[in-house]
Parts: C-alpha cells; sequence; structure tokens
C-alpha cells in the first residue's frame, strides 16, 4: 500500500464536495486509482476527457504511482 | 512583459493595447494577435457571465511550455499569451495570444498553434452562468454519474 494525496478541481471539486483528501491505496497507477475513488465518491461519472497531474507535472493515466506521490485529476478542461 | 515568450493568468481585465505595445519589432515585419471573448450564447442557452478556474502553477508552466514549442516550431520571434480567471461579463475578452514573426504565415500559424493547445491542455475550466440562473461546467457533460 501507498499513501498519497487526491486533489480534485473544478466541477470534479464540486461532485466529491472536497478538494484534498488523504488515501491509501493499492492503485498503481492514476487509471486505477480514479476507478477505485469512483466508489468512494458515487457522484463522479466516466473520466473520458479528464486529465491527471502528478506532483505538478502533466501525466499519463498509465504512468506509475508512488508513495507520497499528489495526484490531481482535472476534469476535461475549458480554456479559451 | 518584456520577455519574449511568455504566459500569465490574470485575475483582472487585461490590458490589450500593453500587450500589442510589448510586441513592436524591427526584426519582424508580421505581428497577429488572437481574442477570445466572452459570448452571450453557448449550445442554444443565453450567457450571462462567466467564472474561470486556473490551477495556476500548472497552467504556467504547460503554457510556457506550448509557446517554447510555437517559437521552434514556427520560427517566431516572440509570443506572449494572457489568461483570464475569476468572473467575467459578456464581451470580456477571456484570452489574447500575440506573436511576431519575419512573415505572416509563421505569425498566423504560431498564433493558431498556441490558442488550440491552450484550450486543450491547460488546467482552466469555464463555468457558465445562465439567464435561467442554472450554471454549468462547460466541456464535462459526463463528470457526473448518470443518474
Amino acid at each position: 500500500m501507498i499513501d498519497l494525496t487526491v486533489r480534485w478541481f473544478a466541477a470534479y471539486r464540486e461532485l466529491t464536495g472536497i478538494e484534498s483528501e488523504a488515501i491509501e491505496t493499492s492503485a498503481a497507477t492514476p487509471a486505477e486509482l480514479f476507478d477505485e475513488l469512483k466508489q468512494r465518491h458515487q457522484a463522479l461519472g466516466r473520466r473520458d476527457a479528464a486529465l491527471v497531474a502528478i506532483n505538478d507535472e502533466m501525466a499519463d493515466w498509465a504512468a506509475p504511482l508512488t508513495d507520497g506521490d499528489a495526484v490531481l485529476f482535472f476534469p476535461p478542461v475549458s480554456g479559451g | 512583459m518584456e520577455e519574449s515568450l511568455t504566459i500569465l493568468i490574470s485575475p483582472t481585465p487585461i490590458d490589450i493595447e500593453s500587450v500589442r505595445r510589448a510586441m513592436a519589432d524591427p526584426d519582424c515585419g508580421a505581428y497577429a494577435q488572437f481574442e477570445g471573448w466572452v459570448r452571450n450564447v453557448n449550445e442554444g442557452r443565453d450567457v450571462e457571465r462567466l467564472e474561470y478556474e486556473v490551477y495556476e502553477p500548472l497552467a504556467e508552466r504547460e503554457g510556457l511550455r506550448i509557446i517554447q514549442e510555437a517559437i521552434r516550431e514556427f520560427g517566431l520571434n516572440r509570443a506572449v499569451c494572457v489568461h483570464r480567471s475569476g468572473l467575467l461579463e459578456l464581451g470580456d475578452c477571456a484570452v489574447i495570444v500575440a506573436v511576431t514573426a519575419p512573415h505572416r504565415d509563421e505569425a498566423f500559424k504560431g498564433c493558431r498553434y498556441i490558442i488550440d493547445e491552450v484550450k486543450a491542455r491547460l488546467p482552466i475550466w469555464k463555468k457558465e452562468h445562465y439567464a435561467d440562473g442554472d450554471a454549468e461546467w462547460v466541456n464535462c457533460q459526463h463528470c457526473a454519474a448518470e443518474q
């Protein structure tokens, strides 16, 4: 198991009702972590065009997670 | 705004003239500028105002990366992007991209590249507030579980 910090932004923050949480998980990637957290936050839907960052760097959904990482879940972006 | 490549997130109205003035460059024959404005309608709904949430640490870093890519790819001399955060009213400028290049073809292409990548890659979210009192995050139809 590893310990992570998870942060939720924009629509995700509103759907989960929280900005940040500490998670102990066996998830190996952001994709696995998101699926696991959907159980806890049942208002979350499909992740489709969502983006993810690890420790303030844009990351792949299949990137490896390591103990102490901060995982940032970004709903589909809509700048411009 | 002295540097040749800049991305800024601005919580206050963008001073468009000062962006343009700062781009003056005798080496360049072409200046291209794009502005994105707040529109009064989206997908058939009357929009009254909107709100941008920006995760600044990453928006600025990834924005700088986009600008560096454009400078390298299209041979731009200078490139600047300023994006608003916070509450905006109809007609406000939400984003400006300004570039200089020796010739117009590179300037148009580089400007287009930057705005397209900014819209696709930066952690920025738009919430529209409608005339009927409702509000919604744009592009987020599937963010919530289906009932």
